[in-house]
């Protein structure tokens, strides 16, 4: 195997430990790395309360992190590949802004139906439900049909979602508010056991594809004369990115650039073939996300940044030099 | 290999190719020429089972080519078509392993590698290898593009303008590979502009006009002055080599007329 890619795949695991047990340790009760890793182990800690703590609430929150991220780094690799486009994202599809109509319903009309579930879960449905419709509604249009149908359709989504702040309450509005900014804030072990499958299916399959979205880079028609049912294909891959992606919004909001940048940042790295780039992007997005969750909660003191904002801020001006960069180094796109 | 009964293809109202039949032979090189919009390129797209048919059915080796699905019909058949872009920047050495894709997972797998490595040198392109798809030049794209489709192996080659992009040199070394394929019992249908690369490489000829065969045959018999001129509206010249006997096509240039008349 390449060198460059085994060098890629020690660094991002190194990173992924690194990130993780820093992030553990950090917060407004800050904890030594040794005691994270003694906790982790099972060892007793000085303080009692620190391992309760870091159980119950950094834990949780960490492995969220990573569960959200590395989702939202496989399915914006998929979503790339399956369009051929590389500013294509999850979102393109209507899974975040569906989602959030989902979630947004949820809050306005104070559902319970499914105790501390209700709002995640009907994040999910309406997520997953938007991205079949554009599916279903573009589907022998092709890749740019897709596109703009689901263009069409997060327009109409956001209106919704205008609509239900309008109609909902002071309290409402500033929960809706805060869900679009993202968060990963208040992970409990119950979410991670209910989101973690659902990110192991979409990975098993972004994984089982990954071959064939290589000859998608060929083109639609050019896929088909060398045996792909490109088709199918897409419809596994959508389906795929919607139940990891809802999964990952119903619970953390919107968290934008992730599923962009990553891809991308693998690209630069090691090539465009989809082998390589599904894992990578996997761990990438997962560093990525724990990364800036440690930065949310520890670059102000006593306040914890809505991590939405923070990928959004590094990732927008970064995203732009890396589009400078590559128009000026010639040789088209990542 | 193919055979084509009496194929219509409609798209967007207007009937681009109207009752053709064609059969391409195992062991020749077909040619197809035509003006512009003739339907050379829809009629190839038809064949490859790009198309729903208004019309006919197209057979691929004695079934119908939809019938096969597609990986099966992968390894019967493939297919270069006029644009090749890749969307991302791919090494040329990976974008000519994809064409080994219908084979994974069978025997012929275990060929990739001198496969690969013969459809690379063939094609002139071994020294780009691993060079960025993106970065090449419209003519080394081409010929990328080409080695692709060699190295998916099939018996039968459907090639549209695969010279276009291409210098004089490169030009003739596509077909004489279209010529080594078919002497190797393949058949190849190419897509061509240039009468005079039709007239010299073609086994047989099929002339294509407002979507219909208006004939086909050896390029002695099918290369006339009086058919070709009717067909591309347009005075055309054809006289033999001097060495080699060979028909030469050329139009008839106005430029002195025009001189005349102004």
């Amino acid at each position: 195997m390449n060198r460059r890619v085994v060098v890629l795949f020690a660094v991002l695991a190194a990173g992924l430990v690194v990130v993780s047990l820093m992030s553990a340790g950090a917060g407004q009760y800050g904890l030594p790395v040794s005691d994270v890793v003694r906790a982790l182990v099972g060892k007793p800690l000085s303080d009692p309360y620190a391992s309760g703590a870091l159980w119950a609430v950094r834990f949780p929150r960490v492995v969220m992190s990573l569960l959200v991220g590395a989702v939202l780094g496989v399915c914006g690799a998929l979503m790339q590949g399956t369009f051929g486009n590389p500013l294509a994202e999850p979102g393109i599809v209507g899974v975040s802004s569906g989602a959030a109509v989902g979630a947004c319903l949820s809050i306005v009309f104070g559902w319970t139906f499914l105790g501390a579930f209700t709002a995640p879960g009907t994040a999910f449905v309406a997520g997953l439900l938007t991205t079949l419709a554009v599916y279903a509604l573009s589907r022998s249009g092709g890749t740019t049909s897709m596109i703009l149908t689901g263009v069409a359709v997060n327009a109409v989504a956001g209106a919704a979602v205008a609509l239900l702040m309008f109609v909902g309450d002071q309290a409402a509005r500033e929960q809706i508010v805060f869900w679009q900014l993202g968060s990963v804030a208040g992970a409990r072990w119950s979410y991670v056991w209910v989101v973690a499958p659902l990110v192991v299916v979409t990975v098993v399959v972004s994984l089982a594809v990954a071959r064939r979205l290589d000859l998608l880079a060929l083109g639609d028609r050019q896929a088909r004369h060398l045996g792909v049912d490109v088709e199918r294909l897409r419809l596994v891959v959508v389906c795929a990115v919607a139940v990891g992606v809802s999964a990952a919004v119903s619970y953390a909001g919107i968290i934008s650039f992730v599923g962009l940048v990553v891809p991308h940042l693998v690209r630069m790295v090691v090539g465009p073939g989809h082998r390589v780039l599904v894992p990578a992007s996997l761990l990438g997005g997962a560093v990525l996300l724990a990364a800036a969750d440690l930065v949310a909660r520890t670059v102000v003191s006593y306040a914890d940044l809505p991590i939405g904002m923070v990928t959004a801020l590094i990732g927008g001006p970064f995203f732009f030099w890396l589009l400078r960069r590559t128009r000026t180094r010639g040789g088209g796109w990542l | 290999m193919i055979t084509a009964a009496g194929v219509s293809v409609r798209l967007g109202g207007a009937l681009l190719v109207d009752d053709v039949s064609l059969e391409l032979r195992a062991g020749e090189v077909l040619v197809l020429v035509g003006p512009n919009g003739a339907g050379k390129s829809t009629l190839l797209a038809a064949l490859a089972g790009d198309l729903p048919l208004a019309g006919g059915q197209v057979l691929l080796d004695g079934r119908g080519v939809g019938e096969w699905g597609a990986v099966n019909a992968a390894r019967r058949r493939a297919v270069l078509t006029q644009h090749n872009p890749v969307s991302f920047p791919f090494d040329v050495l990976s974008v000519v392993e994809m064409g080994r894709a219908p084979w994974r997972g069978m025997a012929e797998e275990d060929d990739d590698d001198s496969v690969i490595a013969a459809a690379l040198r063939d094609t002139g392109v071994e020294h780009l290898s691993a060079r960025a798809y993106p970065t090449l030049s419209g003519g080394e794209q081409a010929r990328v593009a080409l080695a692709r489709v060699l190295a998916q192996r099939t018996p039968v080659l459907l090639l549209d303008e695969p010279t276009a992009a291409l210098d004089v040199r490169h030009q003739e070394l596509v077909l004489s590979l279209a010529h080594r394929h078919a002497r190797g019992g393949g058949g190849v249908l190419v897509v061509l502009h240039d009468l005079g690369l039709a007239a010299a490489h073609a086994d047989r000829v099929a002339v294509l006009d407002g979507g219909k065969v208006v004939a086909v045959g050896p390029p002695a018999e099918v290369c006339t002055a009086e058919l070709l001129s009717a067909v591309y509206r347009h005075p055309v010249e054809v006289f033999p080599h001097p060495r080699t006997g060979l028909p030469l096509v050329l139009p008839v240039r106005s430029r002195e007329e025009d001189g005349c008349q102004s």
